[in-house]
């Protein structure tokens, strides 16, 4: 009963900061969708950072720790590395989007190529992209909190609330309802993931150290990357993939708009690295699980946090990973909800009616909350097996976008709108195709030496990508 | 880029170097298996150097 407490109070709190965020702004366009270009460090940084914070971090870094052992470490990695980017990508593109009030991603391709049709077709990347991510997300949410309450909410039950929750305060607030709950489920989820990964390999295996030896007696391999598939050759070429799509993520992207001024993220290019050393504390609980709860397959390794859990503490502790649980679906899931709103508004309807005001997109964007949401919630509770695969496929559709941009932040653009367009269009296709047959490059090319087998088959997508970017720009210039 | 920019090259040769040249367990860094222990150790100095490109980045004086 505690437990359940604890959660319902989390809720309450996610829904009261949320709407509190709003008092004393007139949320127009640019104050819903970016807070006026007003945010500090801080709020940038939390928002910044939400892309590691997500129910992910929960269930899937640690059941991916859980499941695969070695091959998870990418994670830290890819991220550190991200935001090294961040320092040189992020600032020219905010003076750009303030320059032009741009309040969405496709809007800066928009005005960088002067096509509103490329706004279009970035908009289907992004909305095949973003849609499963939320659905990820209410997922997350359903699983924890069932777990936390030991049963007594229903997945369903929780999915639903949980998105009523956001898409109230998300209409009334827009991103700074996103930033004020930010707040809170950082401190929460600090808490919780560092006493988790100290206190579990400590007390159940006597420390890190000790834990990691049992380990590799006991499951030898595991704790390196394996000789084929996830190898070495597999984590360089992810590691450098996932860094250049991770700022392509429209919701992040939008986010670097409401920081204050451009230094904001030159600062975070030396805070969030180090932010994501708490990871480290989530793959622990991850191995800890390994020889404590061992079994566990498929879909279930995700709940290798919750069962070690349940097994080692009172409810209450419970309830209070289960409150955290709760922020960490809310706040990354309001952002997508609002992102994907904004898309469809202000590059779709606006692309269509060109004489639309700002006030009409916003008002419009936000009654398109509730009904991305619904999609959302069909999708979760209806189990679409479709939507999983759209999930593999989201990541190496938006990291398509990253040529394009790049080249627009270049004095004189090499590339033309036909050529955006051309790159765009063959690298999410080639991703598509590659996700769905399962293709590898082992596969298509088997004389090749083993080590460029494993390389990340979306380097292919993305190869694909850049010649048809220049070919295409080459001819229509 | 400023010759100063290029140090931020630094992180991903030494984040990604670690697990090439010595995928083992042991030896155990910081309690951890080796290629996890590096990379930790890496995201540590990744926001050391970038902490000196920022002081050194004349653009972060202006304003």
């Amino acid at each position: 009963m505690s437990a359940l407490i604890l959660i319902a109070l989390a809720a309450l709190i996610a829904l009261g900061l949320g709407l509190a965020a709003r008092r004393g702004y007139d949320m127009g366009l640019e104050e819903w969708t970016v807070a006026g270009r007003s945010f500090g460090w801080i709020f940038v940084f939390l928002l910044l950072a939400g892309e590691i914070y997500t129910t992910f971090t929960f269930l899937g870094a640690s059941g991916f720790s859980y499941g695969l052992g070695a091959p998870a470490y990418y994670i830290i990695a890819y991220g550190s590395l991200a935001y090294v980017i961040a320092y040189f990508l992020l600032p020219p593109v905010w003076s750009y989007a303030r320059e032009h009030h741009l309040v969405s991603q496709p809007d800066f391709l928009v005005h960088k190529y002067d096509s509103p049709a490329l706004g279009v077709l970035v908009v289907v990347v992004d909305i095949v992209a973003l849609v499963p991510y939320l659905v990820l997300q209410l997922t997350g949410l359903g699983i924890i909190v069932a777990a936390a309450s030991y049963g007594a909410v229903s997945e369903d039950a929780a999915i639903w609330i949980g998105a009523a929750i956001v898409t109230v305060y998300i209409m009334v607030s827009g991103i700074r309802g996103s930033a004020w709950t930010a707040v809170v489920k950082d401190v929460l989820i600090l808490a919780v993931v560092v006493f988790l990964g100290l206190y579990l390999p400590i007390h159940l295996y006597g420390g890190i150290g000790a834990m990691f030896e049992k380990i590799a007696v006991a499951k030898p391999g595991f704790l390196v990357f394996p000789a084929k598939g996830t190898s070495v050759s597999w984590f360089v070429s992810t590691v450098l993939l996932t860094a250049l799509g991770f700022f392509m993520w429209p919701h992040g992207f939008a986010a670097a708009f409401s920081a204050r001024d451009a230094r904001v993220f030159r600062r975070n290019a030396i805070m969030l690295p180090i932010y994501q050393l708490i990871l480290l504390f989530v793959f622990f609980v991850g191995f800890a699980a390994v020889l404590s709860v061992p079994g566990l397959k498929g879909a279930a390794t995700n709940l290798a946090l919750f069962k070690l859990a349940t097994a080692q503490f009172p409810p209450l502790v419970v309830g209070i990973i289960g409150a955290a649980g709760v922020f960490t679906a809310l706040v990354p899931g309001s952002l997508i909800a609002m992102t994907a709103a904004t898309l469809i508004s202000r590059n779709l309807y606006g692309a269509a009616r060109r004489d639309a005001d700002p006030q009409q997109i916003v008002t419009l964007a936000k009654w398109l909350v509730p009904v991305v949401m619904l999609v959302a919630v069909y999708f979760t509770v209806t189990g679409s097996s479709t939507i999983v695969a759209l999930l593999l496929v989201g990541y190496s559709f938006v990291t398509q976008l990253f040529p394009a941009v790049v080249a627009s932040l270049c004095r004189v653009n090499p590339v033309t709108r036909a050529g955006a367009f051309a790159g765009i269009l063959v690298g999410v296709v080639v991703a598509a195709v590659l996700t769905f047959t399962h293709a590898s490059l082992g596969g298509m090319l088997p004389f090749l030496p083993q080590t460029l087998k494993d390389l990340n088959v979306g380097i292919v997508a993305l190869a694909a990508n850049v010649v048809a970017l220049f070919a295409v720009s080459a001819v229509t210039r | 880029m400023r010759l100063i920019h290029w140090l931020a090259v630094i992180p991903f040769i030494g984040m990604l170097i670690g697990p090439v040249l010595h995928n083992r367990v042991h030896p155990l860094l910081l309690g951890m298996p080796f290629p996890l222990g590096w990379i930790s150790i890496w995201v540590v100095l990744t926001a050391l150097i970038m902490a000196l490109v920022y002081v050194l980045d004349p653009r972060n004086r202006e304003e």
